[in-house]
């Protein structure tokens, strides 16, 4: 008897302090919004919902607004999806399907391996290697000739929007490649051989593997990757140029609500202190509506699938 | 029981032994707190670790957060020293609990660099053409204001790609104080501080930033410390002075503008040097200080800084060149100290 309730004490303990564990998540998530709101009362007090919609960041006439780097985070993340999505696709689909078995390893390690380099090492690789290839080998042929789409209009001096997503592609591009690899080896080997079994090519396999199976896994990845890059600082703030304006051509400089905050909070005071932690709590609801709507997705495409199957 | 009894009594011999750890660690050397500006870091490392070695009774610990991180922690009165680039605000300096004392360290200078194939370092640049480039307003090399004055060089017709520091930075706070006072437009537009609006260029994060910038974009144009661009051996240009004179950045230049200001320099010391008067004056220098509360609360402490800063001002200045900091010029020097008897503990100066 004695030796039973000890056992549900310990039950119970256990269990309260689990609670306690998962409610500590809770109210730090819940302080984290309350401490940013807090100080950024006096930059939403002065600038309401034109810190939305204006682009003077003028930290002299303590003028601030937000949209270039908001547009900044969003275009430089969706432009590194545009890359690294088909990129790691494909390649998990070739490490998983078509690769010898002696190539299998090494290249899914290399690839992994990609996610444990430091940022700020992809920040200095970005300015000293990536950012003059890219420059000379694809933006300047690419303004002499095309140079009429306001995408691809010059001057060209290196560090850009363009700048800034390849680099975050291939920051996400092991996330995105590990994800869609497990996703992939999640199909049961007897559909696959079925679809081969009724006559159908590799192509035509993968193609329904994927559309019937693999799909809402795939944009779990792709959503994996995304937060990641929206939330990037250091190797974007190396390349992108911290130009707080909005341009069409993806040649021109950008910024991003994260580089600006790495860059000035160290010696802001006073109202533009305000106003980039404004930038984090827009940051951080950014990211809650991003990841909502994705999840929204997300579960009709799994809905869907189901149903497929 | 006996097992918690067990457990009290490894408690209380730690609690013994941490208490042991904490009278011996009061037997050794006053450990004097600072933080503030990454400027003179390696001036102010080098200093603490000599003086501390002829002096074992005082250590320093000194946090390079920044300009604006060491006014926050001595307004709070959580170092007993700060360092900044750029002088308190008069609003500022409302906030304190006490009068402080802003005295010279060193001084820092701020130049043009540029990366132009076929041109050699030394180009000449006048006050209104350096604001005219930040502007946006010259936007070639070739420009014939630029020509004018380079009459020896053929200049390329190519952009100028401008670079600038994108962190608060007292680099900035000086650069923008030199052209707000050599350029009207610079000053009704832009203005000054530790983080403008910049109507052109890249932003780079550090004087590593700028650098990388200037170095991997041809035709850029940036500004960094003189040490930065010294150490990268990176092409720099020189500047026309309030004298009409061109000149180059060097250790000496810096000092002469010092040296220019000596005779008005204000009792609190609290001056630019930007646009500083003297034939070999560099234009765009500026002093770095250390941030001391006059009325120190702790009478060994207050002892221990006014004897250190004391040797900081004359053994201090002799480490100066070999760091690429310029020194205080001699009269600048003694003047300083001077100031350190207003530093009293009850009334009664600490000199």
């Amino acid at each position: 008897m004695a030796a039973r309730s000890g056992k549900i004490s310990k039950d119970l303990l256990f269990e309260k302090a689990s609670a306690f564990f998962a409610s500590l998540v809770l109210f730090l998530a819940v302080l984290l919004f309350a401490v940013l709101l807090q100080e950024s009362i006096p930059a939403l007090r002065k600038f309401g919902a034109s810190f939305l919609v204006t682009g003077t960041w003028d930290p002299v006439l303590e003028k601030f607004g937000a949209l270039p780097f908001i547009y900044g985070t969003l275009v430089s993340s969706f432009l590194a999806l545009l890359i690294a999505v088909p990129l790691s696709v494909g390649a998990a689909i070739f490490i998983n399907e078509f690769a010898p078995p002696w190539l299998k390893a090494p290249v899914s390690l290399l690839a992994e391996l990609l996610a444990a380099i430091p940022s700020v090492i992809y920040g200095l690789w970005g300015i000293f290697v990536l950012v003059p290839i890219l420059r000379d080998v694809f933006m300047k042929p690419l303004t002499n000739y095309l140079g009429w789409i306001p995408l691809f209009k010059g001057p060209v001096y290196g560090p850009s929007m363009l700048a800034a997503g390849v680099l975050l592609a291939i920051m996400i591009i092991p996330f995105i490649l590990s994800v869609s690899r497990e996703v992939l080896a999640t199909v049961p080997q007897r559909q696959k051989k079925a679809v081969l079994s009724l006559g159908g090519t590799r192509w035509e396999m993968l193609r329904i593997v994927i559309g019937q199976h693999c799909l809402p896994g795939i944009f779990g990845a792709t959503i994996l990757g995304l937060g990641r890059a929206l939330g990037e600082t250091m190797a974007v703030t190396m390349v992108i140029g911290n130009r707080p304006e909005i341009f069409a051509s993806l040649f021109q400089q950008g910024y991003s609500m994260a580089a600006v905050i790495a860059n000035e909070f160290a010696e802001a005071g006073g109202l533009q202190l305000s106003s980039l932690v404004l930038i984090g709590l827009l940051l951080m609801l950014v990211t809650l509506v991003v990841n909502l709507a994705a999840n929204r997705i997300l579960s009709k495409m799994v809905a869907r699938a189901s149903r497929g199957i | 029981m006996k097992r918690i009894s067990g457990t009290s009594r490894a408690l209380i011999a730690a609690v013994a032994l941490s208490l042991a750890v904490v009278s011996a660690a009061s037997a050794e050397p006053l450990m004097m707190n600072g933080a503030g500006a990454t400027f003179p870091y390696p001036l102010y490392s080098k200093w603490f670790y000599e003086y501390s070695n002829a002096n074992p009774g005082v250590k320093f610990n000194y946090q390079s957060i920044g300009s604006g991180g060491g006014i926050k922690q001595i307004t709070a009165g959580t170092v007993n020293f700060g360092a900044t680039d750029a002088p308190m605000t008069e609003e500022g300096m409302k906030k304190l609990p006490g009068a402080i004392l802003h005295i010279p360290t060193a001084l820092g200078a701020v130049v043009p660099v540029y990366n132009l194939d076929g041109v050699p370092a030394g180009l000449k640049l006048t006050p209104d053409v350096l604001a005219g480039i930040f502007l946006g307003k010259i936007t070639r090399w070739n420009d014939p204001k630029i020509a004018e004055q380079n009459k020896a060089v053929t200049l390329p017709n190519a952009d100028i790609v401008v670079a600038h520091r994108s962190d608060g930075s007292g680099t900035t706070d000086i650069f923008t104080n030199y052209l707000a006072a050599v350029n009207t437009e610079w000053r009704a537009k832009i203005g000054h501080g530790k983080a403008v609006n910049w109507p052109v260029g890249i932003g780079g994060k550090g004087n590593e930033g700028v650098a990388g910038v200037v170095k991997q974009t041809p035709g850029a144009l940036g500004y960094v410390e003189l040490a930065y661009a010294k150490q990268n051996k990176m092409k720099v240009a020189a500047l026309r002075n309030r004298e009409g004179n061109f000149v180059s950045p060097t250790l000496e230049a810096t000092s002469a503008a010092a040296a220019g200001v000596a005779k008005s320099m204000p009792a609190n010391f609290r001056v630019s040097l930007v646009d500083a008067p003297g034939k070999e004056s560099w234009p765009i220098s500026g002093l770095t200080w250390l941030l001391v509360y006059k009325d120190q609360k702790d009478e060994a402490r207050g002892k221990a800084m006014v004897q250190f800063l004391k040797w900081a001002v004359k053994d201090g200045q002799k480490m100066e060149a070999a760091l690429d900091y310029a020194a205080l010029p001699k009269d600048v020097a003694e003047k300083v100290d001077k100031a350190l008897k207003q530093i009293t503990f009850k009334g009664k100066s600490l000199y």
